[in-house]
């Protein structure tokens, strides 16, 4: 669409700037500021340069969180991209069931985080929890309490549980948006499943697709609620990923200084990553 | 093309009217995959039992007693109660969480949408200083982790003497909301064609009187879709919520947590007070199940 230049739409955009500026610059700022300097309590404060940055760039721990939230992410989707598409695919173009398919996939999304930790701690308990339950009855020997490689298991399986659908939701839209002559051009061609998915779905839905990626990869790099809810960060370290590493030492342990500087750190890495996606999904937009 | 043909013969007893239908529906709509019996719908179906199942289990744990829940292990409730449910009805520190939590969450919805309205017209319509980068920068809000906002939002809503009001936890989620809301609405207004614009302030309309009067109307779905998302994500957020509040305005799942860590386990509690949360939910997907999969799509279809 062809847009007016015109300065004055800028009076339309004040109330955003004046709701978010005060939510985002004030706590940033204040963020900075102690990302910077050194207190022994009482309000002193000294000024230390880029100590603390130093500090968490070097430290053991902080790579572990970020190698933790690397694999954490990339597990994540590269499950729920191609099972969302794979199941919007599946799912009935028209009829009574697209409704019933729709709302109660659209279930989870909707449940708050702390319910979805706690869903799951309920359900995949050893003791008490059918998967857990059953787990066990198989043979396995599973409780994500007190084994890394269960814990992870539950996480991973939880995420899956809780977005996937968003995945399948955003397919579904770009599917249903794709008009019927392509179809009816590739039967003509003759063209095979695979070659009406590769040419046609694949490509319309590469919109959408991004717009999924950008938004699960964004909500999974900041996850905080839902493995605080079920594992605490345990067994161990094992599933500390970087939102509770650093709540665990701003609130828990009080180090404001190194939590500072591990935020911005954190805040740049999320937004470098997602302005590589935002670029693509502007360019597939094709309007600015 | 066979198979539009064939699916419109198929209902030719119906008459001529739904044949005519069927005919334009199939000509408007993806056809599905043609002959051989199809299993495809196994897939959706084994995702959405995957879905229920823990759900199950809650409300399976929900009937049961304390003692029933630690003593045996068994697949549905052998003694069915509601005494779980009962508690929180009865009980103000259970049931005020729920009234907190569906306050701040509108007030929160209503603010969002107030002020992103405007701004989603403006980048929609127009061109001007700096708008790629602001709309960049508004976007970088809702990537923000939480977790590093904890701490200076706790101080910065104490000092202007908010802290512990609905409305503080209402203003801490327009950070991520009002992004997303103008996001969204963006995407619906620039469905919109320009010349509605035009054709009614040659009319004469005013902005606000057009905007209100004309526009509103027709991004009706966008707005819908957009309170939407901004009720969803106020409505899970729980790390802002819990920290910004202490007894006034606690939100229930701060409730919920206490208590999960206070009395240890009263799991079938826990598991009432979390069926609970699910309904409001629910409730707003029923009514918007027409539209969560463009909304999903943020109106870029």
């Amino acid at each position: 669409m062809d847009k007016t230049w015109n300065n004055k739409a800028w009076f339309l955009v004040v109330p955003v700037i004046v709701l978010v500026a005060f939510n985002a610059i004030i706590p940033l700022m204040t963020v900075v500021n102690y990302s910077v300097q050194e207190s022994f309590g009482g309000g002193v404060f000294f000024f230390e340069g880029t100590k603390w940055f130093q500090q968490i760039l070097t430290s053991e721990r902080f790579h572990a969180a970020l190698l933790r939230q690397f694999a954490f992410t990339g597990t994540i989707l590269l499950i729920e991209i191609p099972l969302g598409v794979a199941i919007a695919l599946a799912m009935p173009r028209r009829g009574p069931w697209v409704s019933v398919c729709l709302v109660l996939m659209a279930l989870p999304l909707l449940v708050p985080w702390h319910v979805v930790g706690a869903i799951w701690n309920i359900f995949a308990l050893p003791e008490i929890g059918l998967l857990g339950r059953a787990l066990n009855g198989l043979g396995f020997d599973y409780n994500f309490t007190r084994q890394v490689g269960s814990a992870w298991f539950t996480l991973i399986l939880m995420d899956v549980w809780h977005w996937t659908s968003l995945v399948v939701l955003l397919a579904y839209a770009g599917l249903m948006a794709i008009p019927e002559p392509y179809y009816q051009a590739a039967r003509i061609d003759g063209a095979s499943q695979w070659a009406v998915f590769r040419h046609i779905q694949l490509p319309k839905m590469n919109r959408v697709l991004t717009i999924a990626v950008l938004l699960r990869f964004m909500d999974s790099f900041i996850i905080y609620t839902e493995p605080f809810v079920l594992t605490g960060g345990g067994p161990g370290n094992a599933t500390t990923l970087l939102s509770i590493d650093l709540v665990k030492m701003a609130l828990g342990q009080f180090d404001v200084g190194p939590a500072a500087a591990m935020s911005i750190i954190y805040f740049l890495i999320v937004l470098a990553i997602s302005w590589v996606f935002y670029t693509l999904m502007m360019r597939n937009e094709d309007r600015w | 093309m066979s198979t539009s043909v064939e699916s419109a013969t198929t209902i030719t007893d119906d008459g001529a009217a739904t044949r005519t239908a069927a005919m334009q529906q199939a000509a408007t709509l993806p056809v599905r995959r043609r002959g051989r019996r199809s299993y495809a719908w196994l897939v959706p179906t084994l995702y959405i039992i995957f879905l229920m199942v823990p759900i199950y289990w809650l409300l399976n744990m929900s009937f049961k007693t304390t003692g029933e829940v630690l003593g045996q292990f068994t697949l549905w409730p052998h003694n069915f109660t509601l005494e779980n449910y009962r508690t929180i009805f009865t009980d103000p520190t259970w049931y005020r969480g729920y009234i907190n939590s569906l306050l701040y969450v509108t007030i929160n919805t209503l603010l969002s949408l107030g002020a992103a309205l405007p701004a989603a017209y403006a980048f929609s319509r127009y061109r001007f200083l700096g708008d790629k980068h602001f709309f960049f920068w508004l976007l970088t809000n809702r990537m923000a982790p939480p977790a590093i906002f904890v701490l200076p939002f706790v101080q910065l809503y104490s000092s202007v003497e908010l802290f512990d009001t609905h409305l503080a936890v209402a203003l801490a989620h327009c950070l991520f909301n009002i992004p997303l809301a103008v996001w969204i609405l963006e995407g619906f207004m620039s469905g919109v064609p320009k010349e509605i614009d035009e054709t009614a302030y040659i009319d004469g309309y005013s902005f606000p009187h057009f905007f209100v009067k004309i526009f509103m109307p027709l991004i009706a779905t966008g707005i819908g879709v957009a309170a939407f998302f901004c009720f969803m994500f106020s409505w899970v957020e729980l790390l802002l919520a819990k920290n910004l509040t202490s007894t006034g305005a606690r939100p229930i799942a701060s409730i919920m947590t206490r208590t999960a860590s206070i009395s240890g386990y009263e799991v079938s509690l826990l598991a009432a007070a979390a069926v609970l949360t699910l309904i409001p939910g629910a409730v707003v997907i029923y009514f918007v199940r027409n539209y969560i999969a463009r909304g999903f799509a943020l109106g870029r279809v």
